[in-house]
């Protein structure tokens, strides 16, 4: 397995900064009213009472509140590259108040569905989806917002 | 009675298995059900309206003329419906359109469905402009979003596993009264409690499987009904096949973000409540008269959503109805006395019409062990893929 952080690359090319401290996930914030999306979209708004075809990258509030959670207790079919043995992992669903919005993610390791709860603070981090050859492939992952 | 209304003057079922063959022989099992049972010959059959088969949720085969071809093509038009999970009913909307319109007074409605091999999984490859390939890259799967949902109730309602799992042991209770269920055995809440957590809260028998079937429709305009004795048939009183109204609140299959609704004006909604609303309105009637519903039970905890969505209760009420005995045959408000796709197990193009039919035996009085007394009026819902939802009412 390759533990040289220059091999490291993002399994999803453009989605998310690679800033280890404070990542984002990127979206888009449409020009005209305001609507963002993630992932991002260009060319038209999905709301109805708007035409633009302006929209903005925009860095999506990395903390939200956990609207719900599961797990995979079975290993996911490909793409899923599954670790051996497959280790099951959570999952959340989070709750973004600027944006309105609710975006799902794995949850970093070890944690379990034991440790979260409904309506818990959290936030984004990045964290290793799976290796190959070439290296970790990075993705964003949420966890429980680090208590001060 | 409503000059929009028309009559379902036969229904056919396959029983739904897992045996491989090709989806037409269902389909033309459980049309030349629906033809006997309509005492009508394939001949009269002026238009053919079949639900495309679905492979990992995108269209498959052609079926509406696939099934016409297996029957022996005798000169009817033809259609194919995609719609997800609602492809069934959107296929029974175009024959009702052709019907009202006076284009054809008897139609075919038909959705049969194999399952295919191995896992439900995306094309191969690096495609992350396909939700679909994303949220199985993260390791999201169906069940991923069941168990959100039901976690959602237990966080929101208090629902428990064990309501979770009464839901199962009370739909495999009636599923083993029905001839035409896949799964006939009884379960304890034992049972389901020992079977292997899927997705927490969800456990294997929580949720649903794939499988095989077919089911089929024969309807006709009211005054074909009258005309071959069966003036007084059920009758399809309302269909909703509408989208979701901007923005959806619930992150929905394959999706790994909700809508937002942080635009001026916009308000989150929730889709699965919006699709009956427009069946209510079209049959002019209200949850008040409904006496019986087969809803889409995914997962356990998603028939208690339906229950409420379908507006049988307030929200966060189903579970006291579950408890209370309410939505068992013999309740106030039975759900799924077919057994549901608890029993059934996905076949999608034909599940919408399976609903159907249940209501169209419900209606006749011939479920026999099954049979809900008084059944007058029954609602269906299911809602898939790509903002594809239905809701159906039927009425004599």
């Amino acid at each position: 397995m390759a533990t040289d952080s220059a091999a490291r690359s993002p399994a999803i090319e453009g989605w998310y900064t690679l800033d280890d401290i404070n990542p984002h996930l990127l979206g888009s914030r449409c020009d005209k009213c305001g609507t963002y999306c993630f992932p991002a979209q260009s060319g038209y708004c999905r709301n109805p009472h708007c035409d633009s075809t302006e929209f903005s990258e925009v860095k999506l509030s990395r903390r939200g509140t956990l609207w719900s959670y599961t797990n995979a207790c079975y290993q996911p079919p490909e793409p899923f590259v599954a670790p051996d043995p497959f280790v099951p992992f959570a999952i959340a669903a989070v709750h973004l108040e600027r944006e309105q919005m609710v975006v799902l993610g794995q949850v970093v390791a070890p944690l379990t569905v034991d440790d979260l709860e409904v309506g818990m603070p959290m936030e984004l981090v990045l964290d290793t989806l799976h290796s190959d050859p070439n290296g970790d492939k990075i993705i964003w992952k949420w966890q429980p917002e680090a208590r001060a | 009675m409503s000059a929009n209304d028309i009559a379902i003057i036969g229904a056919g079922m396959t029983q739904w298995g897992k045996w491989g063959r090709n989806f037409a022989e269902y389909g033309v099992a459980a049309a030349r059900e629906a033809l006997a049972d309509a005492g009508i010959p394939w001949q009269d059959i002026t238009f053919v309206s079949g639900g495309a088969t679905v492979r990992c949720g995108y269209p498959g085969y052609v079926a509406g003329a696939t099934i016409a071809q297996a029957l022996g093509w005798q000169g009817a038009e033809v259609n194919t419906s995609y719609a997800a999970c609602a492809s069934g009913s959107q296929a029974l909307a175009a024959a009702r359109t052709k019907i009202l319109a006076g284009h054809c007074d008897v139609a075919l409605v038909v959705g049969a469905d194999t399952t295919p091999k191995g896992f439900l999984a995306p094309a191969k490859g690096y495609r992350p402009e396909d939700p679909d390939w994303v949220r199985f890259y993260l390791g999201i799967t169906n069940p991923t979003y069941f168990a959100l949902y039901a976690r959602r109730r237990m966080a929101l309602y208090g629902d428990t596993q064990e309501d979770f799992a009464a839901v199962k042991v009370k739909n495999a209770a009636i599923g083993s009264q029905n001839p035409r269920a896949r799964y006939t055995k009884t379960f304890t809440a034992d049972d389901v409690a020992n079977s292997a957590m899927v997705a927490d809260p969800l456990r294997l028998m929580d949720i649903c499987a794939t499988s095989d079937g077919g089911a089929a429709l024969i309807v006709a305009s009211l005054d074909y009904a009258k005309k071959i004795g069966k003036g007084d048939a059920p009758r399809v009183a309302a269909i909703s096949t509408v989208t979701p109204t901007f923005a959806s609140g619930t992150v929905e299959m394959p999706d790994i973000a909700t809508d937002s609704a942080a635009a001026a004006g916009i308000e989150a909604i929730n889709y699965r409540s919006q699709i009956p609303l427009k069946a209510y309105e079209e049959a002019g009637i209200g949850p008040e008269d409904i006496d019986l519903a087969e809803v889409y039970d995914l997962s356990t905890a998603l028939e208690l959503d339906w229950i409420e969505d379908l507006k049988l209760c307030e929200p966060g009420q189903a579970a006291h109805l579950l408890r209370a005995g309410d939505t068992a045959v013999g309740g106030k408000i039975p759900v799924n006395a077919s057994g549901g796709l608890a029993c059934f197990g996905e076949a999608v193009p034909a599940q919408a019409l399976a609903q159907v039919c249940e209501l169209t035996w419900q209606l006749r009085g011939e479920a026999g062990p099954r049979q809900v007394q008084g059944a007058n009026v029954g609602i269906t819902a299911n809602q898939g893929l790509f903002g594809h939802g239905s809701s159906v009412i039927v009425k004599r």
